[in-house]
């Protein structure tokens, strides 16, 4: 019953996703759309405003605006990814079955999983583009190469967090768990993994916590580029790190569907 | 349009088995681990279903129709014996087998969001068929199953007959030469069947392979021109729906109710009245092949009962038979 990825056969679901799309934007554009300017206004420009921008404390930026920005962008790719794989991935499986229809077809698991994270990537394409267009009128970027650079890395943020998120929920019983992790997982990310301050703030320990998180890597990496001030080793360890997790993910949400829909 | 099945010869058919049978089964079997511990959910069947026709799959709860029909939608790996459908094996050409053969499952798997138009257009996508050609497909499909005025609806704010039909054209999108219905009717009232059973009428008519499981007598009488009874993972009969009442029952069944609790001594009198007597907690039910002359015997012997009636022996009485008057769930 297990079939390979036939890239032919996952364009077939275009359609499908187009139509999702079309129902759903209207729903998602307040959250996706709006509160990144709500968060770059509060946090950036009126609680940045008193905070000195000193670039040895702020790592590289000139102001705090220029500081969370671009740690802003990269946790709004990750809180993107959390509610695209969560409760529709589950959906898809438990409530609708709507993966029990598709797989009746020629399509294949391997297939049906690359469509969905193909999707859920494109939603945090469109979410970046809005959010960096919107601090661009800001005037925080460094670099237009650094930038544009930096948006390809938001795609790959968010297939870092979408793969392994989505195998998680394919292996989950029911919902019960998404609270946790919410609260355990997605908020203290948001909070503590550098989008908001220099991790360097933290004690020891914890700063060594918030460098093993995902969306530490995903939030330097995307400082690093906006900001211009490249380390060319770190980029490697970071985009190496969330390669893996995307890879190793994809290929376990693959393995794990097919557990769950072919008995 | 209509194509149809070419008289076979018995022996014809069996030279040509294994090339031109839709589903050859043999020794197919299907376990489950569930909490620890193996269920065996299909023991090993032997299936053969030819060219147009229509096949019933007949069964209490827990027989193992459902995992026998996901294993021939090429949606569950069998675990042993031989399956092959449409001359190919599910386990090599899975997208192939499911690229030509149409599921009614027993649990919608509709796009509940999506309206009804939508919901048999994404699908055909899925097949890989040109737009414009599912876009026509699907306004065929909708007029066939009587849906047309509710294109633009939604799915949700249908009823559940009209998701069944819409379930059902949904799996003749792709034009499929075998169409797999697992309890079509199930949970739709009469006029609904009568509606669903109709349309199937007409798809046989057409030449689709049909095969359905069903728990409903009469649906399977209405429908099938074959079929098999299972009982806990194995095949326990096999026939056409006459041939079947013809092996395992009478042409005509006695029911006499005597008065409550005297139906046990009753029973031992009458035994020699009918080829087989069951005592049931309201009736006596005799099976015999000339109801009234068994009424009239039961008189002669000087029995009242408070009502008798003769009816002619239907599936249901076979399946009882076969399958017992257990409680399964």
């Amino acid at each position: 019953m297990t079939s390979r990825l036939d890239l032919r056969r996952a364009a077939r679901m275009t359609d499908y996703w187009a139509v999702v799309y079309r129902r759903t934007w209207k729903g998602t554009a307040i959250s996706s759309f709006v509160v990144p300017l709500l968060y770059i206004l509060a946090m950036g420009v009126l609680l940045g405003g008193f905070i000195k921008g000193d670039p040895s404390k702020l790592e590289g930026a000139t102001s705090y605006l220029a500081f969370v920005a671009p740690g802003m962008v990269a946790a709004q790719s990750m809180t993107t990814v959390f509610g695209e794989v969560t409760y529709p991935v589950m959906g898809m499986i438990k409530w609708h079955r709507t993966y029990y229809g598709m797989i009746a077809t020629p399509l294949g698991v391997p297939d049906v999983v690359f469509a969905h994270l193909a999707f859920v990537v494109f939603r945090v394409a469109t979410v970046a583009a809005v959010f960096m267009a919107v601090m661009a009128s800001f005037g925080v970027f460094g670099s237009v190469w650094g930038v544009l650079v930096a948006y390809l890395v938001q795609l790959l943020i968010g297939l870092a967090f979408a793969a392994p998120l989505y195998a998680l929920t394919a292996a989950m019983k029911d919902e019960s768990a998404f609270a946790l992790v919410f609260r355990l997982g997605m908020i203290p990310m948001f909070l503590f993994s550098g989008a908001f301050f220099p991790v360097s703030n933290l004690s020891p320990p914890l700063e060594a916590l918030a460098k093993i998180t995902p969306l530490w890597h995903g939030v330097d990496l995307t400082r690093m580029l906006v900001l211009g001030h490249v380390d060319g080793s770190m980029v490697l360890i970071h985009v190496v790190y969330l390669s893996v997790l995307a890879l190793g993910g994809w290929y376990g949400a693959t393995r794990l569907l097919e557990r769950r829909l072919i008995t | 349009m209509t194509r149809t099945p070419q008289p076979v010869s018995p022996a014809a058919a069996r030279v040509g088995a294994v090339s031109d049978a839709m589903i050859h089964a043999s020794g197919l079997r299907k376990s489950f681990e569930a909490g620890g511990t193996t269920v065996e959910a299909v023991k090993g069947i032997d299936v053969e279903v030819r060219p147009g026709e229509a096949f019933g799959f007949l069964g209490p709860n827990g027989a193992g129709k459902s995992s026998t029909m996901r294993m021939i939608a090429a949606v569950s790996p069998v675990s042993a014996g031989t399956l092959r459908i449409l001359g190919m094996d599910p386990a090599v050409d899975g997208p192939k087998i499911r690229a030509r053969i149409g599921v009614c499952p027993q649990e919608d798997t509709l796009d509940t969001e999506l309206n009804v138009r939508d919901n048999l257009y994404i699908y055909g996508r899925y097949f890989g068929l040109p737009r414009a050609e599912v876009r026509q497909r699907a306004e065929e499909l909708l007029e066939f199953v009587q849906l047309t005025e509710k294109a633009s609806a939604k799915v949700e704010d249908l009823s559940g007959g009209m998701k069944r039909r819409l379930t059902i054209a949904r799996s003749l999108i792709n034009k499929p030469d075998l169409l797999l219905l697992d309890e079509p009717t199930t949970g739709l009232d009469p006029q609904a069947r009568h509606v669903v059973w109709d349309r199937l009428f007409r798809l046989k008519q057409q030449g689709v392979t049909l095969v359905l499981t069903t728990h409903y007598m009469d649906e399977a009488e209405q429908l099938c021109d074959r079929l098999v009874v299972m009982d806990k993972g194995l095949i326990v009969a096999e026939g056409s729906p006459a041939s079947l009442i013809t092996q395992y029952s009478t042409r005509e069944v006695t029911e006499l109710r005597f008065a409550l609790g005297e139906n046990e001594a009753i029973a031992a009198q009458v035994e020699d009245l009918a080829e087989r007597v069951e005592v049931l907690p309201d009736r006596l039910l005799l099976y015999s092949a000339d109801g009234e002359e068994t009424i009239a015997k039961v008189h002669e012997r000087g029995l009242r009962p408070v009502m008798s009636l003769v009816r002619r022996s239907t599936l249901e009485d076979v399946f009882l038979r076969l399958t017992g008057r257990t409680l399964v769930d």
